[in-house]
């Protein structure tokens, strides 16, 4: 055996926590959190833009749902958008552009006791994080995955974004863009994920009631959350607000959000189109899928310790 | 039928202490079986063995060789020669001859070899004997499967030249071959017994192995790839993820078919990012998580590892080496990612890269590696290659009691927490995980932005310049925790020997031969890539050459990777390379030639 460096550790978290015990709070003890426990930096958004209000129903969310500071997990990749978790105090990740969801996909499935909340844009979700997006809604990783779609690259000052529609200028496009802009429900349902709706942030309660049904959603729940952007996109979801003269037209009551084709043609018009959920539907999640794995091949080694699993790999090598 | 040597009617039997068998065929003929049962059976007989093969990087068909090496004493690299080649085919013959040492035994398949083909002047320098392989099989289990079944009737005509262990031979067949159907043991054992019974009437010598040193240690055989993931199981490793690529990928199916036994799980992505990724989410979550790859697929995690430098981060990396660039030589042994191990990715990002020696260090080095990751908070890459991934060695069994750890996240609740303090006395950061409550109501996050002490972003020069100085200075911490690394030979002389990783070996034996011959020539391995370990100058000190071994390109400047590495530490023009890329293991004399050639 080889001259190794370390191999007994301090069993201490260190000098950088103050692990003075702290006494456990029981169920009575907590109280809501309120919008100044739960709030971290102020967003570095720009006056009027929508990501805002999503934030602050967020924050209503925890408060309404009187989830546990510890138990908020959240977080984002690169872009405007996704700087959400330094603005919410609680435990955040803030990853690289695109790469999310597969990071949230290991909170999840190593975490089955959080629910973990993705934010990010368009860009970050449908262009360079597009392959995650399949697989994660494929798999069905339990997790809420909002995305605030601008239709606009707005942190690197407007390029053409995978949502941008035909005939949108923008410093990529000065002829205005020609590429057919991806439909993120049309997406989100081929892929196979189990829930699928559409909300804006000019409707706060729509938004609210929308997370809150995706929270419960057993599942890879999405949202496509209409997010303007006043600096580059300045109107781009008029259209859709009726105080700007635009409608807000919910998914006809009677529609059956099991029906994926149903789901499907609902979604071809996004201009404005309908707000609500499309799609929904029970499917066995990853996390359970595996825990399945888990508990059937623990109960084969029921009552061995972790080093005596080994063992019989090892005695089966000799 | 043939051979160079006369015949006798009982052929002598010799004592030996070690033997080099090469066993060239084609891909399907299940060659590294044959491998895989001698090795085994070394490891059950308390002898040293190791292992070297290659298989082709086309999906079926192709030639494919295994050799191993059996010893009674220290085996430290697969032998230069063989002592006997077994060959299947007429262009396995023709392609390992040269392998094989002056004198030794040809063992060939005489239905595909015709002895008349054979030229005289290879008769005179070997010798040679020809087995009908193809046709006895047929005739020992029937049909027309004799790809399947050939290999185990040769492995009963090695085990009639080398007077090998039947019972024990015939408890392995049992352990293999036993399932659902009774006939493929019975066939399996039928072949074998054929092969160990046909007299070897023309068999030039037989063989028998001294005995082993009996220490009344109990082995474990088995490959590096299998050491390094049963490594990771010890250390406490429950999760995983990645992508399939050639040689990482037995890694990988071991832990997606171990992990949940422990509790654990690994994910097979949909591809290289996604995979280094999500074992980043699982980390920060809890525990330390692996993910792992060879040289295409590092390029590709290498953004994500970035952001584990920065967000400081515990993550192990496997990376077992191929040839390269780009798709390069898949099936190849090559050390030729110390530059991305060490340097990729882009901004000064130091992390910790240890490379294994053998399949045994691979083991414990896998169990060291999350260590580090987990006291220092940091990415670690485990730098093993093909060679050590893909061959066999027996070893002492760990102590698995003492070994085995659990490393599950504490989610007690703390009164504060600040994980980036800069005024933590060790100077390392500890997170905590979700689900921890911190009574302050203060968070941390993690983040791949410059950020202060509680994880929040900062365009601050001056705390930019601080944190990148604690993710420099926590590592010359954990360098000054480094074991010395200790000489083999002499602590002076004229020739100093820098191996690393599956290079310490056949270096080693290097030096055992040059002493012999009467040169002053020691070795020194070196574990601890990044950061190196401290004090490497004054071990040079008292050598005229210092060569770094090792499998890449030498470069523009004679030196290669590993040399470029500790002469950017160390810049004394004594420090020189010995390098190659032919895709193969060291052969001992290419080292003790090529040192002997340079210190001229």
């Amino acid at each position: 055996m080889s001259e190794i460096a370390i191999l007994n550790l301090p069993t201490s978290r260190g000098a950088n926590t103050n692990t003075t015990p702290v006494i456990p709070l029981t169920e009575a003890d907590r109280k809501p959190l309120t919008k100044k426990e739960i709030s971290a930096d102020h967003p570095t958004w720009c006056p009027g833009c929508g990501d805002f209000s999503v934030l602050a129903l967020y924050f209503k969310l925890i408060e309404k749902r009187r989830m546990h500071h510890e138990k908020v997990t959240t977080v984002a990749g690169i872009g405007c958008s996704s700087r959400f978790p330094y603005f919410v105090q609680a435990h955040g990740a803030h990853f690289i552009h695109g790469r999310a969801l597969p990071f949230a996909t290991g909170v999840s499935l190593n975490r089955p006791d959080l629910h973990v909340f993705v934010f990010g844009g368009d860009g970050d979700a449908f262009s360079i994080g597009g392959n995650h997006f399949t697989h994660t809604a494929r798999k069905n990783v339990k997790l809420t995955y909002v995305v605030m779609d601008n239709s606009v690259y707005g942190l690197t000052k407007n390029q053409t974004s995978p949502t941008s529609p035909i005939g949108f200028k923008s410093k990529t496009d000065i002829w205005g863009a020609k590429d057919r802009p991806i439909n993120p429900l049309k997406q989100a349902i081929a892929a196979g994920a189990t829930f699928v709706a559409r909300t804006s942030h000019t409707n706060p309660n729509h938004v609210l009631q929308t997370m809150e049904a995706a929270m419960d959603h057993d599942g890879f729940s999405f949202i496509q959350c209409l997010s303007e952007c006043v600096e580059f996109y300045p109107g781009a979801f008029d259209n859709s607000n009726p105080r700007k003269g635009g409608k807000f037209d919910l998914v006809p009551a009677d529609h059956d959000v099991t029906d994926e084709y149903a789901a499907y043609k609902l979604a071809e018009d996004l201009r404005p189109g309908l707000f609500g959920v499309f799609y929904k539907n029970a499917r066995p999640t990853k996390n359970a899928n595996e825990a399945a794995i888990i508990a059937d091949l623990q109960g084969k080694h029921a009552g061995l310790e972790p080093w005596q699993i080994l063992k019989k790999n090892f005695d089966r090598m000799k | 039928m043939s051979t160079a040597a006369t015949p006798s009617s009982s052929p002598q039997i010799s004592k030996i202490s070690e033997a080099v068998i090469r066993i060239a065929g084609n891909s399907q003929d299940g060659i590294q079986a044959i491998g895989g049962f001698l090795a085994r059976l070394a490891g059950r007989s308390e002898q040293e063995v190791m292992t070297f093969m290659t298989i082709p990087s086309t999906i079926s068909g192709g030639p494919s060789i295994f050799q191993v090496r059996i010893g009674s004493g220290e085996v430290l690299s697969s032998g230069d020669e063989a002592d006997l080649l077994l060959a299947f085919y007429d262009h396995s013959y023709l392609a390992h001859l040269g392998s094989l040492k002056k004198g030794g035994i040809v063992l060939y398949d005489s239905d595909h070899l015709k002895a008349e083909d054979i030229p005289a002047e290879n008769l005179t320098k070997y010798r040679h004997v020809g087995v009908p392989i193809s046709s006895l099989t047929i005739e020992a289990i029937g049909g027309t499967g004799r790809d399947k079944g050939k290999n185990v009737f040769a492995l009963g005509l090695l085990a009639k030249m080398f007077d090998l262990n039947v019972p024990k031979l015939h408890k392995l067949l049992t352990e293999r071959f036993t399932g659902k159907d009774p006939k493929i043991l019975e066939t399996a054992l039928n072949a074998f017994n054929y092969g160990y019974n046909y007299t070897l009437a023309t068999a030039p010598e037989l063989f028998q192995f001294q005995p082993g040193e009996n220490v009344g240690l109990s082995q474990v055989v088995m490959s590096g790839n299998e050491a390094l993931a049963y490594g990771l199981i010890a250390a406490g490793v429950r999760f995983g993820a990645g992508y399939p690529i050639t040689p990482w990928s037995d890694i990988m199916e071991l832990l997606r078919r171990e992990l949940p036994k422990y509790g654990g799980q690994f994910q097979q992505c949909e591809d290289e990012i996604a995979s280094v990724s999500m074992a980043i989410g699982a980390s920060w979550s809890g525990g330390v998580a692996v993910t792992g790859s060879s040289g295409p697929g590092i390029a590709l995690k290498t953004e994500a590892i970035g952001w584990a430098v920065m967000a400081e981060m515990p993550l192990i990396v496997v990376d077992v080496m191929r040839g390269g660039p780009s798709t390069g030589m898949p099936t190849n042994i090559e050390q030729s990612d110390i530059n991305i191990a060490v340097h990729g990715g882009h901004g000064d990002c130091p992390r910790v890269v240890i490379a294994p020696a053998n399949v045994e260090d691979c083991f414990y080095t896998a169990i060291e590696a999350v260590n580090i990751a987990r006291k220092y908070s940091t990415p670690v890459f485990i730098l093993s290659d093909q060679g050590i991934a893909t061959r066999i060695e027996a070893f002492k069994e760990p102590d698995l009691k003492a070994l085995v750890q659990d490393i599950s996240p504490d989610l007690t609740a703390v009164t504060d927490h600040k994980p980036y303090d800069l005024s933590a006395p060790d100077g390392v950061t500890r997170h905590i995980a979700p689900g921890t409550r911190v009574a302050s109501g203060k968070y941390p996050v993690v983040t791949g932005l410059e950020h202060d002490e509680m994880g929040h972003p900062t365009g601050s020069g001056k705390t930019h310049m601080q944190m990148i100085a604690k993710r420099r200075s926590k590592l010359k911490k954990l360098a000054s925790e480094f074991p010395a690394p200790k000489f083999y030979g002499p602590a002076e002389g004229q020739i100093l020997l820098v191996s690393w990783g599956s290079s310490q070996g056949p270096v080693q034996e290097a030096v055992k031969q040059g002493r012999a011959q009467g040169h002053a020539i020691s070795a020194l391995h070196v574990r601890y890539i990044n950061p190196l370990p401290p004090g490497l100058a004054d071990l040079f000190a008292g050598f005229r050459h210092v060569f770094v071994v090792e499998l890449n390109d030498g470069g523009y400047s004679g030196v290669g990777q590993m040399g470029a590495l500790i002469r950017s530490q160390i810049p004394d023009a004594k420090i020189r390379g010995i390098t190659k890329v032919d895709g193969l293991t060291w052969k001992v004399r290419e080292i003790l030639n090529a040192a002997l050639e340079l210190a001229k």
